[in-house]
């Protein structure tokens, strides 16, 4: 097992879950208050990640990202380099990748909360700000637990986005799965076996944190809540 | 004194739109808002509370305008200084009794707000709640943190949309007690939302009855509900008989008229109407303003006495509810003593004996 990619791998996707839950907390809230009609668009912009194949995002992100694209010409005219095959490119790449992972449990949960609590903390005088904080935050909870273990787990995971944007450059864009890619290739099956299993139990356990927290069995308030 | 003339179109899940129309003022004290479900009275407490935008029209409190369409004002719902309790109550549950109550006081030094929450924890006893989750209080118990929560802010206005609904007689009345001593020193317009007799005779100062997104009529619990003028409104305040029938005879002297029950051959003598000869009109009869016997009673003052046959007896707790067929079914009510006396029983022969007086006219709309 490489001990190099796996911790690319888990810098990664914790750059990505934490990045992705500072932009998809105010994304969700829109997505779940607003009441404009179109808003259906967006959703759909947001959800595109889950039925694209990744080769066909990381091949525009490739696109965006490199010389001729226009962030990647930003990027370049700012600190000299396109962002192509860096970490940062990954980064960014995955970020779009996982989105959906990221906003689709807080919509849910933001739009499942009563929101005559809401229309309450209004009336008793708070603004969005604290009623964002005091009210929406604390009890959709299980909605932002599951968003940054599975926007993590995601990326975790993630192949064809890596090997289009980040390529395989080791210590740089050589995550675990391009990682058991490449020791397969070269036939190295018992360094392949020993990362796809660390593999499979991290997915396992982050998922069994997402369904137990959606089940109230690790909730802070869980057995003194009415219903 | 708040002043309310907003109109806006709403609409209840499965229902037609309705057009909310109002044209009230609402001084300090209590002020009932009866009418039946789907009337639209939560929607005009959400156009005051500004949790609702009014299509047009203008609500003001003394000085102050929370909405006035025509020149865009909206004072959003934190700015507007109005304590709301829901009919969901809307506690919020992950914070404790004592978060939940001085929720509304965080722009108060910490020395202010204890004080004060201290008051309110006090005035509606549950002092000894604080610690607690709304998940682990009782209805009533729930009801009365709502209450606090909502004027512990000292609102200028209150609304309570019906706050008090599922608590026995006793509890309702304890509470609204604290309610009343509350706003003894506050004398601010509360708005009380409620379907409940009981309640509207326990707050009682003045009641405006909404049907379909209008006030129908107003004035003390007396006037308005011992006489409907609506279907709708004699079905919301418990008048159990409502029978339609045709205009026979006016005899303007007497100061009252006839009419033919749905074409059968049962006659009814009611006060004088503005219904023309013929018309179809509907007439509201209380259950317990029906007199039963079960031989043909004479010298009476009661104009109308009508042969029967007892249907069915039902005894509801102290009540006994008897339906008789006169020609048309009536619904009375008699105490147990009196069922047992008479010996009542399907099919037994019965004269109903109604006063003219106890007969109300009702319009439908």
């Amino acid at each position: 097992m490489s001990g190099q990619a796996l911790l690319l791998s888990l810098r990664l996707a914790s750059t990505v879950a934490a990045l992705l839950l500072v932009i998809a907390l105010p994304l969700a809230y829109w997505l779940a208050f607003t009441a404009w009609r179109g808003k259906f668009l967006l959703e759909s912009l947001v959800a595109l990640p889950l039925v694209l194949p990744p080769t066909v995002l990381g091949f525009y992100a490739l696109i965006a990202l490199g010389p001729r694209g226009a962030l990647g010409r930003l990027w370049q005219a700012m600190f000299g380099h396109t962002l192509a095959f860096t970490f940062t490119g990954l980064v960014l790449a995955s970020m779009l990748y996982s989105l959906p992972f990221a906003v689709q449990p807080l919509v849910t949960s933001f739009e499942s909360l009563d929101r005559r609590l809401l229309d309450a903390s209004s009336v008793l005088g708070a603004g969005r700000a604290r009623s964002f904080f005091r009210i929406i935050l604390p009890l959709a909870w299980p909605g932002v637990v599951t968003a940054v273990v599975l926007s993590f787990a995601h990326t975790l995971g993630e192949f064809g986005v890596v090997l289009m944007v980040g390529g395989n450059l080791a210590g740089i864009t050589r995550t675990v799965s391009i990682d058991i890619y490449d020791r397969v290739q070269a036939l190295d099956y018992t360094g392949a076996k020993e990362t796809a299993l660390f593999l499979l139990v991290i997915s396992f356990a982050v998922l069994s944190v997402v369904y137990g927290v959606n089940r109230r069995v690790w909730s802070p308030w869980s057995n003194r809540q009415a219903h | 004194m708040l002043s309310v003339h907003i109109e806006k179109k709403f609409q209840v899940a499965g229902t037609p739109k309705f057009q909310l129309q109002i044209e009230e003022e609402f001084a300090p004290g209590f002020t009932v808002v009866f009418g039946p479900s789907g009337a639209g009275k939560s929607t005009l407490l959400d156009c005051i509370a500004g949790l609702v935008r009014p299509d047009g029209g203008k609500i003001t409190f003394g000085e102050e305008t929370f909405f006035e369409a025509e020149k865009e004002i909206c004072l959003p719902a934190q700015k507007r200084g109005i304590g709301y309790v829901f009919q969901s109550l809307a506690l919020f549950p992950h914070l404790t009794v004592a978060g939940n109550v001085s929720y509304g006081l965080s722009g108060l030094p910490a020395a202010d707000r204890v004080g004060r929450m201290e008051r309110i924890l006090g005035a509606f006893h549950i002092e000894r709640l604080r610690g607690r989750k709304p998940g682990e209080l009782s209805g009533g118990e729930k009801q009365r943190v709502a209450l606090a929560r909502s004027v512990i802010t000292e609102p200028r206005v209150l609304l309570l949309d019906e706050p008090l609904t599922g608590l026995d007689g006793g509890l309702r009345r304890a509470i609204l007690e604290d309610l009343r001593n509350w706003n003894a020193g506050q004398r601010i317009p509360i708005l009380y939302v409620t379907h409940n007799r009981e309640e509207v005779d326990a707050i009682g100062d003045r009641i405006v009855v909404m049907v379909d997104g209008r006030v129908g009529e107003r004035g003390t619990p007396r006037e308005v509900l011992e006489a409907p003028r609506a279907v709708e409104l004699a079905q919301a305040a418990g008048f159990e008989n409502l029978l339609t029938g045709r205009v026979l005879e006016h005899r303007a002297a007497d100061g009252v008229m006839r009419i033919g029950l749905d074409g059968k051959e049962c006659e009814l003598e009611i006060p004088l109407g503005n219904a023309q000869m013929g018309e179809t009109i509907q007439v509201a009869i209380r259950a317990g303003d029906i007199l039963l016997g079960t031989r043909l009673p004479y010298g009476l003052s009661a104009r109308n006495v009508l042969p029967g046959t007892v249907e069915s007896i039902e005894t509801r707790g102290t009540m006994v509810r008897v339906q008789v067929n006169a020609g048309v079914r009536f619904t009375v009510h008699v105490t147990p003593g009196a069922a047992r006396s008479l010996e009542l029983a399907a099919g037994s022969v019965v004269w109903l004996v109604v006063k003219t007086h106890s007969c109300h006219v009702v319009t439908r709309r």
